[in-house]
């Protein structure tokens, strides 16, 4: 059923209805733990696996093409920026992967433009993004222009 | 019914949409306009919204100008090869000579780019791709995002923007509706950025049942971008140009970095190489501007995608299918094995999950691949969107008209899928094209452009009636059967979906007829388009999750017309592969080497349609030679 929740794995906090693109993990009224409502809008995306504190939600591959037996589990830990993969064959045949999330911090790398210096009038006049033309070459190369590259444009031609 | 309405005045740039395109959008917004007020609505959560929710394990567009690999033409002239032709060089130069600094940000912002160790140099899987472990791309772009923006709003699907009464043809902000709380929300805004995304699910998908969700752009793409701007009556290019991906069967994992870097080929059940066997009918269709092998070979000019994909459809037809990716060789080396498998896990987990549930392993067993239902999308090796303003020093006049990246509307920008005639942005083009309209959108409210916008109390309130009907007609309706889905007053939103569905797969080429339509089909099919129009004025939603459902159906429907109207418009088959018309097989360069242009009347609902010329970039000398490090370019 795409992603589907252990029953006795789920607390009901709800960070697996926060998350989903598609808004289909939904907290059953009567059990008070999340389910997901509509298989056939999920993406097998796995933003609400990882969301999961409890580890709580797996996924079953689609009925009309996958059979039973199989298991893609992840853990997605943010303090060491890793996310580790187990997959599971239905013959048994198990791999693991592991791969890098990011390379700073969280939350640490990225400036607030509201703090940096306003641009200047020549810098709003110009065809220059913020950071520009530093960071398109990462030295003081120009931004590119037609005229640089020798070009214009001209109507309908073929090459 | 008891929402209450909560109405966000004084907005200077309002978002709607934060994926790629918008979440560019919110953070260069701010440096442009330090003091303005910045809001982003969204109808699912930044962190994991869009087609990026589960990751990418590639960037698709990087030029690499600092190490001498491209330069933004090169790009141009790749892209236009591979859209037959057909794109808006303005658009495609500005976006390529702007993503470098997009991609150099975000490996500061602590994206994992895979580096080469001998080069030293960004790790490239073709000419234009570079490698990441990209499982937190959307997260970072999103801190990105939440650091510029005065206020995000999670959880509110935009329904429709609103229109200025002072002047017309100007926009004055968006309307929806939360999907959590049923709040009313109204968003005043001088300038809005439209980056709702493309649109997956308005074919019939070629899965079933539960397995429908499997779709290769993901099933939240609602067709938004486009069914907000059409709506508003702004002016739509490329329509037609819906695209078909050949992926892995069943999981639809993309192919990209298996045929770049893992160096993988396809080959028919026979074992044999199939597609240049296609290739002498297909020049003849084509024209030798567009598909020459031999020149191909030597100057490393691509096939473009479509033709690729003309190529599978033809060879499954005359039952030497399935086509096979060989992965056996590759896959004996472990570190390709590995960069094989986590190309899946960080974008399209569903292909591990089928491998693993069918013992498909990919080192003992060449997998099968397959084509995929069409969809309508801006960035990707497609272009369909609005017709927008280019840059002032770049567009000749019928493309420009002042503000980069404005629409025919006053005040409405795109960004990313929005955006009609730049393909091959994908991700950091996206993100980019949102820092350009940002831009843009900044200098148009300081420049006056948006003073003295009046928006009425009448505007709001028809809207809210008219956002939550179907929760009325469900209400008043339900008790008129005993239970059950069945009712003669109303279809819910899956019924609707169902409906077009098989319209468009029937009738406007979809998979089940070889993406073949035809003058009369199309016609049928925009009579059935105008039925079931009427038909979604009774579409009944019996919670809020449906209410989204139902407006998402809406605004598929109304881009699917608009395809529909283009499709019939151009009268010939320029994209062989992605759809044929069957009436008019040939590429007609002399009456079809232009752009399609439509614009819907919002009030009488009638379509025109016209033709923009093409311009291209033309260089004293060709410059279709690759660069450095360069290699040939292959989806
Ligand atoms: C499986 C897959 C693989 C891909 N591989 C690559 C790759 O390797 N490299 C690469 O560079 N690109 C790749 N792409 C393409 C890339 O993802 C897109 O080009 C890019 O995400 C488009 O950006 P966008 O902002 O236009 O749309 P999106 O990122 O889809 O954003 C649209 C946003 O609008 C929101 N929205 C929709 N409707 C509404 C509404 N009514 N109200 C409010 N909000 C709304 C959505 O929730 C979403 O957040 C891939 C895409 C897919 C699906
Ligand atoms: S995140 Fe996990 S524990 Fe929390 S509601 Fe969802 S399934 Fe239950
Ligand atoms: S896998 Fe993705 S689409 Fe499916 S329920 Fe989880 S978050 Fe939603």
């Amino acid at each position: 059923m795409p992603t589907f929740v252990y029953m006795t794995r789920c607390d009901g906090c709800g960070h697996c209805v926060d998350i989903c693109p598609s808004d289909i993990m939904h907290i059953d009224e009567t059990y008070r733990r999340a389910y997901n409502i509509e298989p056939n809008m999920c993406w097998e995306c796995y933003s609400c696996v990882k969301a999961c504190p409890q580890h709580a939600i797996d996924v079953r591959g689609y009925a009309d093409f996958a059979p039973l037996g199989h298991s893609v589990r992840v853990d997605r830990d943010e303090q060491k920026g890793t996310i580790a993969w187990r997959i599971k064959f239905r013959d048994g045949t198990e791999k693991n992967f592991l791969s890098p999330i990011t390379t700073k911090p969280w939350g640490t790398a990225i400036p607030k433009l509201a703090e940096v210096p306003a641009p200047s009038n020549e810098q709003r006049d110009s065809q220059l993004l913020y950071n520009e033309p530093k960071w398109i070459r990462m030295d003081d190369g120009a931004l590119r222009t037609l005229k640089d590259a020798g070009l214009k444009l001209k109507k309908g031609v073929y090459y | 019914m008891g929402t209450k309405t909560i109405v966000e005045e004084g907005i200077d740039v309002l978002v709607v949409g934060a994926g790629l395109g918008g979440t560019g959008a919110a953070w260069e917004a701010r440096f442009w306009g330090q003091k303005k007020k910045i809001v982003i609505a969204e109808k699912a959560n930044i962190d994991r919204s869009g087609a990026v929710a589960q990751g990418l394990y590639a960037i698709n567009c990087y030029m690499g100008t600092r190490w001498g690999e491209n330069n933004p033409e090169d790009h141009v002239q790749y892209a236009r090869i591979d859209l037959m032709g057909l794109v808006r060089e303005d658009l495609l130069f500005d976006m390529a000579r702007h993503v470098d600094s997009t991609v150099h940000q975000f490996e500061e912002w602590g994206l994992p780019i895979m580096k080469d160790p001998k080069t030293g140099r960004y790790l490239r899987e073709g000419r234009w791709q570079i490698m990441i472990h990209g499982e937190s791309y959307k997260p970072i772009v999103a801190e990105a995002a939440k650091k510029s923006a005065d206020k995000v709003f999670n959880r509110i699907c935009v329904t429709h923007l609103l229109m200025d009464e002072s002047k017309p043809n100007r926009v004055a902000g968006a309307v929806g509706f939360n999907v959590r709380t049923g709040n009313y929300h109204v968003f005043k805004s001088k300038a809005v950025i439209c980056g709702a995304g493309g649109a997956s699910n308005i074919f019939k998908p070629r899965s079933t049942g539960e397995g429908a969700g499997r779709t290769w752009y993901a099933p939240w793409s609602s067709a938004s971008a486009y069914g907000l701007m059409i709506n508003a009556g702004a002016k739509m290019t490329q329509m037609e140009n819906r695209i078909v991906l050949a992926r892995f069967k069943d999981g639809y994992g993309p192919v990209g970095a298996y045929f770049l870097h893992l160096k993988t080929y396809t080959q028919n059940a026979l074992g044999e190489e199939y597609e240049s066997k296609w290739f002498p009918a297909l020049q003849k269709m084509v024209g030798k501007e567009y598909l020459d092998p031999e020149v191909s070979h030597l100057t490393h000019r691509p096939i473009p995608t479509c033709l690729r994909n003309h190529c599978i459809i033809q060879e499954v037809a005359a039952g030497r299918g399935p086509i096979h990716m060989v992965t056996m060789h590759a896959f004996q080396d472990p570190h390709l094995e590995e960069v094989g498998w986590e190309n899946f896990l960080g974008m399209t987990v569903g292909q591990a999950v089928l491998w693993a549930a069918t013992d498909v392993d990919p080192k003992n067993e060449n997998p099968e691949l397959t084509t995929s239902e069409p969809y309508v999308m801006g960035s990707h090796a497609t272009c369909s969107g609005a017709w927008c303003s280019g840059p002032e020093d770049v567009s000749p006049p019928e493309y420009f008209w002042g503000y980069n990246r404005m629409t025919t509307i006053e005040g409405l920008f795109g960004a990313g899928d929005a955006v009609g005639g730049t393909p091959h942005a994908f991700s950091s083009g996206s993100f980019t094209e949102g820092r350009l309209a940002a831009k843009a959108a900044c200098k148009y409210i300081d420049d006056g452009k948006a003073e003295g916008i009046v928006v009425s109390a009448a505007q709001i309130e028809r809207r809210r009636k008219e956002i939550y009907k179907p929760l009325e007609h469900y209400r008043i309706y339900r008790n008129a059967v005993v239970a059950g889905s069945v009712n003669p007053h109303y279809i819910n939103p899956q019924q609707g979906l169902d409906r077009l569905q098989k319209l468009m797969d029937e009738y406007c080429g979809g998979y089940t007829v070889g993406y073949m339509t035809n003058e009369k089909l199309l016609n049928i099919c925009l009579k059935k388009l105008k039925i079931m129009e009427e038909d979604l004025e009774s579409v009944a939603a019996k919670d809020l999750h449906e209410l989204l459902r139902a407006w998402e159906l809406k605004h598929r429907h109304r881009a699917a017309e608009c395809v529909t109207q283009h499709t019939l418009f151009r009268k010939e088959t320029r994209w062989p592969g992605y759809y044929y018309r069957g009436d008019v097989m040939k590429v007609d360069d002399e009456n079809w080497h232009v752009l399609t242009v439509s614009r819907r009347d919002p009030e009488t609902g009638e379509y025109t349609m016209e033709k923009a010329p093409c311009y291209h970039l033309v260089a004293d000398t060709e410059v279709t030679e690759p660069k450095a490090e360069a290699r040939v370019e292959h989806h």
